[in-house]
């Protein structure tokens, strides 16, 4: 990718009209490990891979809560996710002291969106490089967010982001149609499918990924390792199976949901 | 702000600029105000008198008013404050519509912004000489507070200011009931404001009452009470009093 004239500065455009700082910082959010967001209409679910660094260290914090109503996944410079989550929660514990009622998710988005904005017209300044997914509620229901190192940001049903997100991707949007009305249970076993899908045929098992809840009754919080195993053994009896049994298996036990499609049709896609 | 300097005898001066600065004492005055819940939302009302000192100066002055869709702040104490609360208010209402996010401020969240701001004044020593009760309706849900000058704050399902506290409050501890309707409320409130224009001076005959339900904030035209001053102890005030002290 030769365009090195103009990427030194992030206040230099391009003469096409690009700004190749923000792109660089954009690349930075697809090198980290995935993170992947769903919501219904009332409840949003964020859940990402634990990536270690080495086999000795532990794996580095991905999902963090902003509040009872609002928690953020994030990839990419966790440092960087960290900072922005700590001004996330200092946006939002400001709003409840002086409103008593919580802030509503979209108004935190925007202002986070703003300030990454910032970033991009400082020569003194550099965007952040991570890219947040943000789950919360307001007046309206559930929302998912997210916010890019552009200053940018997108609501979706679903979402992934971080390498291998093309995969997980997919298979949102295969069945994302279906999310609006699902049960909070369903949610939570697509959020952990989805995160298979990332794994490109790597083992899933709880230890693997991290996954986090929020609801109109239910304040944010992180599902525990034995609830999510009881989730995967549902669908993935015998890690070596192939998944058309599973399939089967996962459509007999609970004929009533997702028309049978499971995650086992379609081998897992390449980025 | 106050500035003082020290001299070598250790006393200090103040900076007589900056104390025009603060609030001392209060020139325009409105009196009580009296608010209930009841079955479809929340009542509220006042007279319209604005007293200069023991001068029943002004006769025309609103002390009730909307606050977006859901609410209405009702205050006594001085009117100037008052109406800077409103620009307060009114720069906060705008900012939330500009969002135009389908969130709005309901009556919980102006009331604590409103505590906010009159306890933060409070602690710079410069009140906003005014208590103010918020009323209001939200998804279902009817609130009432208050917010004193101090800023103590507290919510209930009657309050008062001022005189109203001595004279209708206990009225309304007698007969408050969670399911009045919108004429027995109506009937109760005007039955407090009588005995306050009967008995606090700064009272007129003239009031207004807010309606605040789900579909709206309503505050109707003014209009006066019927009074009885035939009332024996009325007729002669100082029958028993003589020789009594």
């Amino acid at each position: 990718m030769f365009r090195n004239q103009y990427d030194t500065d992030v206040t230099t455009w391009s003469p096409t009209g690009r700004l190749f700082q923000v792109e660089y910082a954009m690349e930075a959010v697809k090198q980290g490990s995935a993170a992947i967001g769903l919501r219904s209409r009332s409840h949003v679910v964020l859940a990402c891979v634990n990536k270690a660094q080495s086999e000795l260290s532990s794996h580095q914090r991905k999902i963090f809560k902003v509040d009872d109503h609002i928690g953020v996944a994030i990839a990419g410079l966790t440092a960087d996710g960290r900072v922005l989550s700590r001004y996330m929660r200092s946006e939002s514990i400001n709003h409840s002291f002086t409103y008593e009622s919580p802030l509503p998710v979209g108004r935190l988005v925007v202002h986070l969106a703003d300030k990454a904005q910032v970033c991009t017209q400082r020569s003194w300044k550099r965007p952040y490089g991570v890219g947040l997914l943000v789950g919360g509620l307001d007046e309206s229901g559930a929302h998912l967010y997210y916010n890019c190192p552009s200053g940018n940001y997108f609501e979706y049903q679903a979402f992934a982001i971080g390498s291998r997100s093309q995969a997980a991707k997919t298979y949102l949007e295969r069945r994302f149609e279906s999310f609006g009305d699902s049960s909070r249970e369903d949610l939570i076993k697509d959020a952990i499918l989805a995160v298979r899908e990332t794994l490109q045929g790597e083992t899933l098992k709880s230890s693997l990924c991290t996954v986090a809840i929020l609801g109109v009754d239910e304040p944010f919080h992180f599902l525990d390792q034995e609830a999510i195993q009881k989730v995967i053994d549902t669908f993935e009896k015998v890690p070596e199976e192939e998944e058309g049994e599973d399939e089967a298996e996962a459509g007999a036990a609970q004929p009533a949901e997702q028309g049978g499609a499971g995650a086992g049709d379609v081998a897992p896609m390449e980025m | 702000m106050t500035f003082t300097i020290q001299i070598e005898n250790g006393t200090e001066v103040r900076n007589a600029e900056a104390d025009s600065q603060r609030t001392l004492y209060p020139y325009v005055t409105g009196t009580s105000v009296v608010a209930i819940k009841y079955k479809d939302g929340v009542l509220m009302a006042s007279d319209m008198g604005g007293s200069y000192g023991s001068t029943l100066r002004y006769k025309n002055i609103e002390r009730m008013k909307a606050i977006g869709k859901h609410s209405l702040l009702g205050a006594s104490g001085e009117i100037s404050d008052f109406q800077e609360i409103l620009r307060y208010l009114d720069e906060l209402t705008l900012n939330d519509n500009m969002w135009d996010d389908g969130n709005s401020l309901g009556p919980k969240e102006v009331h604590n912004y409103l505590t906010r701001v009159m306890y933060n004044r409070r602690n710079k020593f410069n009140p906003l000489w005014n208590t103010l009760v918020l009323g209001g309706v939200k998804n279902g849900e009817k609130y009432l507070g208050m917010v004193s000058m101090i800023g103590v704050s507290f919510e209930d399902n009657h309050v008062a200011t001022g005189f109203g506290n001595h004279l209708a409050r206990p009225i309304l501890r007698d007969e408050w009931r969670e399911d009045l309707g919108f004429e027995e409320g109506v009937k109760l409130l005007e039955k407090c404001m009588r005995v306050l224009l009967y008995r606090d001076r700064s009272a007129i005959n003239k009031l207004q009452i807010a309606k605040m339900t789900e579909e709206g904030v309503t505050v109707s035209e003014p209009y006066s009470l019927k009074t009885f001053w035939e009332f024996k102890a009325f007729t002669n005030p100082t029958v028993g009093a003589e020789g009594s002290w």
